[in-house]
């Protein structure tokens, strides 16, 4: 059956039922769900980094060759990707190209590269992406490489879900206003220059450091960054064994520069990588991160849920009489919204 | 949840020329499609691999270089080794008439060559895909 998932095989590392698994989880089926109910336990080994940036900074190839030296560098560790590139907003169509800079990639049984369209979400990431990163956790990839959309400013959903974000700036990027701005720069755990031949490289690398000279941005622990995000219940906070001392607390954001189509500063860019997991570790913050995550990921499915509930509840006639008189003008958004949960259930 | 289609686009072999590829990656996107477009000289293991991977519904093959009769049957045969004979296969490009036959012989769903309307590829993937589902 096609639609079954055999968990057993995902477990075991079958490529072909891990797909369908991820397929199942993507079109959110009850299958999927129940899948990833039964491996939930085995979640929470993997090292999940982020990579982001504007479009054409270079993202995929900077993937590419990372996983490249990884794989090269410790042939037994098993590294996943997931790219994510947008649907379109009219036809909900999409054309995921991230593979194309990742051929080099391709006949390693111990790599696992899967596309994904974001299918309306705007965070960057699809809504599924953190669940499917749960898959390939369980089935055992060490490493999860998350390439993010062609992020702009405010798509900054990969901090929620990555252990290590990576930033990605082509040179060119603009000036100090910009490094300053609230956002995409301030989620970076490590700055990538890509591209760094070009002419405009070490601008872009000396703006960056001294946007990094201003306050470090990363010194708040994923706790506090919870408190940033109205969540639907109180969130519990978890305390680490780990005795917190100042010297062993922050985490220098490094300002790397890599030619990825050559494969330029990739060796430093992936130490970095590591380093960072051993620094969260070390700092009790890793487990701070993955408390966020679940919790930000159970606030989801709340919201989720309960519009589900809403939309089975309420008569379609009756919503769109309101939304009518909205149109109308005769109620404000707000006027129509006190009328929706009030009025007349099915 | 809308169920959607999923559709690989590669280009097999040495030439080139992807533009008919890209065009048909568009059209499909368009139709409301999720496009994995590969690359050029794509290697029939690794298009059976990003098939796997992507566990997609459909794969189309773009090939202007005259090689399609050695490299069709060489994908096939990952694919079967794959498991994944559920998955339709098309072919567009440079195809002679005379050699349609034995394409569809080798398991391929359809020919297209120059001059098809993009709606029709669309319309008529869209109808298999469907129909494969209610078996």
């Amino acid at each position: 059956m096609k639609n079954q998932i055999d968990v057993n095989a995902v477990l075991a590392g079958d490529r072909r039922a891990l797909a369908r698994f991820l397929t199942a989880i993507e079109n959110e089926t009850a299958s999927g769900r129940q899948t990833l109910d039964a491996v939930f336990k085995r979640t929470g080994q993997a090292h999940i980094i982020g990579v982001t940036g504007s479009p054409g900074a270079g993202k995929s190839s900077l993937v590419n060759q990372l996983v490249k030296y990884f794989r090269q560098a410790d042939p037994s560790k098993k590294i996943a990707i997931i790219a994510v590139d947008p649907s379109s907003p009219f036809t909900g169509g999409a054309l995921l190209g991230d593979r194309v800079r990742m051929r080099d990639l391709s006949g390693d049984e111990g790599i696992f590269i899967r596309s994904m369209a974001t299918r309306g979400a705007l965070g960057g990431l699809a809504r599924t992406t953190s669940a499917m990163a749960e898959a390939l956790d369980a089935a055992g990839f060490e490493m999860i490489f998350i390439e993010t959309v062609g992020a702009g400013q405010s798509e900054v959903d990969i901090v929620r879900l990555a252990h290590t974000t990576i930033v990605v700036e082509a040179p060119g990027m603009g000036d100090d206003i910009q490094a300053s701005k609230a956002g995409i720069l301030e989620i970076a755990d490590i700055l990538v220059v890509n591209k760094a031949d070009q002419p405009m490289a070490e601008n872009a690398v000396r703006t960056l450091k001294a946007m990094l000279e201003l306050g470090h941005p990363i010194v708040q622990s994923a706790a506090e960054r919870l408190h940033h995000r109205a969540l639907a219940f109180e969130a519990v906070e978890v305390t680490s064994d780990i005795h917190q001392n100042s010297e062993a607390e922050s985490w220098q954001v490094p300002v790397l520069t890599t030619i990825s189509t050559e494969g330029v500063g990739i060796q430093e860019t992936a130490e970095k990588i590591l380093e960072h997991g051993v620094a969260l570790k070390q700092r009790g913050e890793w487990k701070k991160r993955e408390a966020a995550r679940l919790q930000e990921a159970l606030h989801d499915l709340l919201i989720q849920t309960f519009l589900e509930k809403w939309q089975r509840e309420s008569s379609s006639d009756f919503v769109q009489a309101v939304i009518r008189d909205m149109l109308n003008r005769v109620h404000s958004p707000h006027q129509a919204l006190q009328i929706l949960i009030k009025g007349q259930n099915k | 949840m809308e169920r959607k289609i999923r559709v690989l686009i590669a280009k097999p072999g040495l030439d080139g020329h992807d533009r008919g590829a890209k065009l048909i990656a568009r059209a499909l996107r368009d139709a409301g499609m999720e496009v994995i477009y590969t690359g050029l000289r794509q290697t029939p293991q690794m298009i059976a691999e990003a098939a796997l991977q992507e566990d997609v519904d459909v794969i189309g093959l773009s090939i202007l270089s005259g090689a399609h009769m050695g490299l069709v049957p060489r994908i096939m045969e990952e694919l079967r080794k794959n498991k994944m004979e559920d998955v339709s296969v098309f072919v567009g490009g440079i195809i002679p008439e005379e050699d349609v036959p034995a394409l569809l012989e080798m398991g391929v769903t359809a020919v297209y060559g120059p001059g098809t309307a993009t709606q029709f590829i669309s319309d008529e993937i869209r109808r298999i895909v469907l129909a494969s589902e209610e078996e």
